[in-house]
């Protein structure tokens, strides 16, 4: 944390200023507290300001760390952190402090804080909000504002933050008083975690948070009308059983939503107790432990074959939270054609969005598991069958493993393979590591090629694939979970994109390893381009890259490089090992292509495993 | 996962062993394939009974919390959803604290219940219900014509149960309310005069009867009659 700001919340924007404090002052008075006992905060002092009080909140609802970045409107928020009992991360760029909080709440599960001054401190927090939004990650944003009679006016750095954030938050407020601002908070983060999760926010007006009130936080308490479903009812549950006990090709598709629910546990026990092969989505890696024998990783556009080939033909599909997202689904007139579809998901919205559920089954995913589970024995009694039934099918799995094994070719005279990178660093580290990613291909050689085996230890930016989502991401994981080992996989274009974080991981000393791979393009881009557009490689490959290693150094973190088979192994640990944030500049070979891939739009059951076969 | 066939990780030394490019396995026209299909609405289709959902014409009606800023998150909705929207009214109800929407919608049945249910996820929102067929629908038009020849436009006016507002020299000004038909057909009766200039409101509507328009107005009705006055005037008092 850094010095005091001031002692007496002196302002730059003095004309700002003055409107803020007569109308935040008259608003003081019109609301008089009752005789309760004065609020006070965590660390026991009363209730003062606006802005205490919105400390008081993020203290009483559990919040640890906040990451964000000073600015004129949020500074009186900022004062009121000084004395608080939260440690505040002070992030190089707003979008690292909405990445870091996001994975933040990743890890935890609980939602993770970011704060921002208004106009471009708020527009800046925008691109990890709507990746939080897409991805259903608990987080709040708390944005300073100018002041209330300013509004509208095209004050100096006005943007407005609720309209601007309304399409890509669960729910943003704008708080008009001060006497309720600690309730707004409380609500915006109880909001956050409850049911779907999601990113809320809360725009603060300078005048709002300067003004003075004894009023704290209530209990954070869920909006009226807002109802999180919790089971099943019974007749629907019987039936999904008994479409499953039916089904001579069952499969289960894990989805984020298993994560967010905690489910992971109740998801296993099924798929084991009952024999059916798991599929995952990208963002339900690690919901089913990856070296299991029923596990098939993966589905989607650069899933593994065998898992692409099971949800072509299983006949009854058990999906579990999530949101049959296109890169899941491929074209829709070719998803799971032959299935009935059983769709668990918390928020009935998604139920038929996408693809139409035959048994929809609307609730947490943990509790309808276990409703589920219950129903079994009887399903089967009643329809004359049991999981043995399920044995042809699961040997028919097995065969697809085989036919369609992940593999990649590694000669000796080519550059390192991405993939033999990831593959080496998932052995040198324990099992419990968390892996943050960027955007392109090496996020998809790190999902393929690193097994996954625990819920929130794959972090990385899914629905909306924000490029520079890693390095921060890292911070907040590592944050949130300083005793787990943190590797991320960056491309060097992700990379580039928020590098300056790594000043924040020095400071703040965290031992976080980021592994560069080093193509010297925008690969994924190049990949398409190639397979797509003739090979011309408009804007995708870079004529000259700085060397990541010496800019490591350069922020004060220790840098390598990596060209060499042989050094891999050792280079990587003597990252791994070195206590405090490093950074490895594996350059691979710049050819090197992601396969399996079904082209968008296309049938998962014709996934390419070469460019040829586009 | 690893490759097992080369031993965890390990690199083959001989280079003709190594697939020139990429994974191996049967090609796409090798593989089995499934016979069956969806429908662009993610529906399976049953190869007997090959049927899509036509888009159809109804409203939906939603009871909202009177705030600023639920106009906007509504039309915000329904603009980035891309819910073909033809009508959307709004206005309080007796209840100073909650408006009822009017939206007018024309999608096939999936798309409805989407409408629906991202309507409800909204927070200001407080419950939602697609009306009936049977609802009482009725729509506002004003429209101004050439006042040259007031007799005929008056008679059109008596022959739609209509009103006039204002009838100067130049101009004459008439109200007509009505279901959404009776509306068009009146504009269209008009035409021979000249419209200069015409504003319609777009439908607003009540379930018909004994039916309750949303549940939460059944609720509340419930709850002030077990309350007070056995028989409250209406449900929002
Ligand atoms: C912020 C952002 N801008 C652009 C894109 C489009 N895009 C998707 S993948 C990709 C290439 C990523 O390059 P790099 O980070 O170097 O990873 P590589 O694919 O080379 O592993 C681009 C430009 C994006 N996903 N995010």
């Amino acid at each position: 944390m850094s010095e005091r700001a001031s002692a007496t919340r002196p302002d730059a924007d003095a004309d700002a200023e003055d409107g803020a404090s007569t109308s935040g002052d008259d608003r003081g008075e019109q609301h008089p507290t009752d005789s309760e006992e004065t609020a006070r905060t965590a660390s026991g002092r009363p209730v003062t300001t606006g802005a205490q009080a919105v400390v008081a909140a993020l203290e009483a609802a559990g919040a640890r760390h906040v990451f964000g970045v000073q600015g004129g409107a949020i500074m009186p928020v900022y004062d009121a952190l000084y004395d608080a009992d939260l440690t505040h991360v002070t992030m190089a760029h707003e979008q690292g402090a909405s990445h870091a909080a996001d994975a933040y709440g990743q890890v935890t599960g609980e939602p993770g804080v970011c704060m921002a001054t208004s106009g471009p401190g708020a527009t800046n927090l925008v691109t990890g909000i709507a990746d939080a939004n897409m991805d259903s990650d608990p987080l709040i944003a708390l944005t300073g504002q100018v002041p209330t009679d300013f509004v509208g006016n095209d004050a100096f750095q006005e943007t407005d933050t609720i309209g601007v954030t309304r399409p890509i938050t669960k729910a943003n407020y704008f708080a008009s008083e001060s006497t309720t601002v600690g309730d707004t908070v409380g609500e915006a983060f109880a909001l956050a975690g409850a049911g779907r999760p999601g990113p809320t926010l809360v725009d603060l007006p300078k005048d709002v948070t300067n003004a003075e009130t004894d009023r704290g936080p209530e209990e954070g308490a869920l909006p009226e009308y807002y109802e999180v479903p919790e089971g099943a009812n019974e007749s629907a549950v019987e039936a999904a059983a008994t479409a499953l006990a039916r089904a001579e090709k069952p499969l289960i598709l894990s989805g984020g939503g298993v994560t967010k629910g905690d489910a992971s546990e109740q998801l296993r026990a099924f798929a084991i107790d009952h024999g059916i092969p798991v599929v995952t989505t990208m963002p339900g890696i690690g919901t089913f432990p990856e070296d299991h024998d029923l596990s098939l990783s993966w589905a989607g556009m650069h899933g593994t074959g065998y898992a692409n080939m099971a949800i072509s033909h299983t006949d009854c599909l058990l999906a579990v939270g999530t949101r049959f997202d296109d890169r899941l689904t491929g074209g829709i007139e070719t998803f799971a054609p032959d299935a009935a579809v059983i769709h668990v998901d918390i928020d009935a919205a998604e139920i038929s969005k996408n693809v139409h559920a035959d048994y929809p089954l609307i609730g947490d995913a943990g509790t309808i598991l276990d409703q589920l589970a219950e129903t079994m024995p009887a399903a089967f009694e009643a329809v004359g069958t049991g999981s043995d039934s399920y044995e042809e099918w699961r040997e028919q799995c097995a065969s697809w493993k085989e036919e369609y094994p992940m593999d990649y070719a590694t000669p000796d005279d080519q550059p390192v393979k991405p993939q033999f990178v990831v593959e080496a660093l998932d052995e040198l580290t324990p099992d419990d590591t968390i892996v943050t990613s960027g955007v392109g291909q090496h996020q998809m050689w790190a999902s393929q090629y690193w097994t996954f085996r625990h819920p929130r230890t794959w972090i990385s930016s899914h629905g909306l694939g924000t490029m520079g989502y890693g390095l921060p991401a890292a911070i907040g994981a590592k944050m949130a979970a300083p005793d787990r080992d943190v590797v991320c996989f960056d491309g060097d274009g992700s990379f580039l994109m928020t590098l300056q974080e790594l000043s924040v991981a020095v400071r703040e000393d965290l031992d976080v390893t980021v592994v560069v791979l080093n193509n010297e393009a925008i690969g994924m881009v190049r990949q398409w381009q190639d397979a797509f557009f003739d090979e011309r490689r408009m804007a995708s490959m870079y004529g000259w890259m700085p060397d990541f290693a010496q800019l490591a150094e350069a922020f004060g973190a220790r840098g390598f490089t990596l060209r060499e088979y042989d050094d891999v192994a050792d280079t990587l640990q003597a990252a791994i090992d070195y206590d405090g944030p490093s950074v490895v500049d594996a350059h691979i070979d710049p050819d090197e292509n992601v396969y399996p891939m079904v082209p968008s739009g296309g049938d998962n059951s014709q996934f390419a495993l070469s460019e040829d076969q586009l | 996962m690893s490759s097992d066939s080369e031993g965890d990780g390990e690199r083959s030394t001989d280079p003709d062993s190594v697939p020139r490019k990429g994974l191996q396995g049967p090609r796409p026209g090798e593989r089995t394939r499934p016979h069956g299909r969806r429908s662009g609405q993610g529906i399976r289709i049953d190869p007997q009974a090959e049927a899509t959902h036509q888009p159809r014409r109804t409203a939906i009606s939603a009871l909202v919390k009177n705030e600023p800023g639920v106009l906007a998150e509504v039309s915000g909705l329904v603009s980035r959803r891309q819910f073909n929207i033809e009508s959307l009214t709004v206005g309080p109800t007796t209840n100073p604290e909650t408006s009822r929407i009017t939206l007018v919608i024309e999608e096939p049945d999936p798309g409805v219940r989407q409408v629906e249910r991202q309507l409800e996820k909204l927070l200001p929102v407080i419950s939602v219900r697609e009306l009936g067929t049977d609802a009482v629908r009725r729509e506002l038009v004003v429209l101004k014509v050439h006042g040259d020849r007031p007799d005929e436009v008056n008679a059109i006016t008596q022959m739609y149960d209509g009103r006039t507002l204002d009838a100067g020299p130049r101009t004459i000004t008439v109200e007509i309310t009505g279901d959404e038909q009776k509306i068009d057909d009146a504009i269209d009766a008009f035409r021979q005069f000249g419209i200069r200039e015409l504003a319609r409101t777009g439908q607003t509507a009540l379930a018909r009867g004994d039916e309750w328009t949303t549940h939460a107005e059944e609720e509340r009705y419930e709850q002030l009659r077990s309350e007070t006055d056995p028989t409250p005037t209406t449900a929002d008092d």
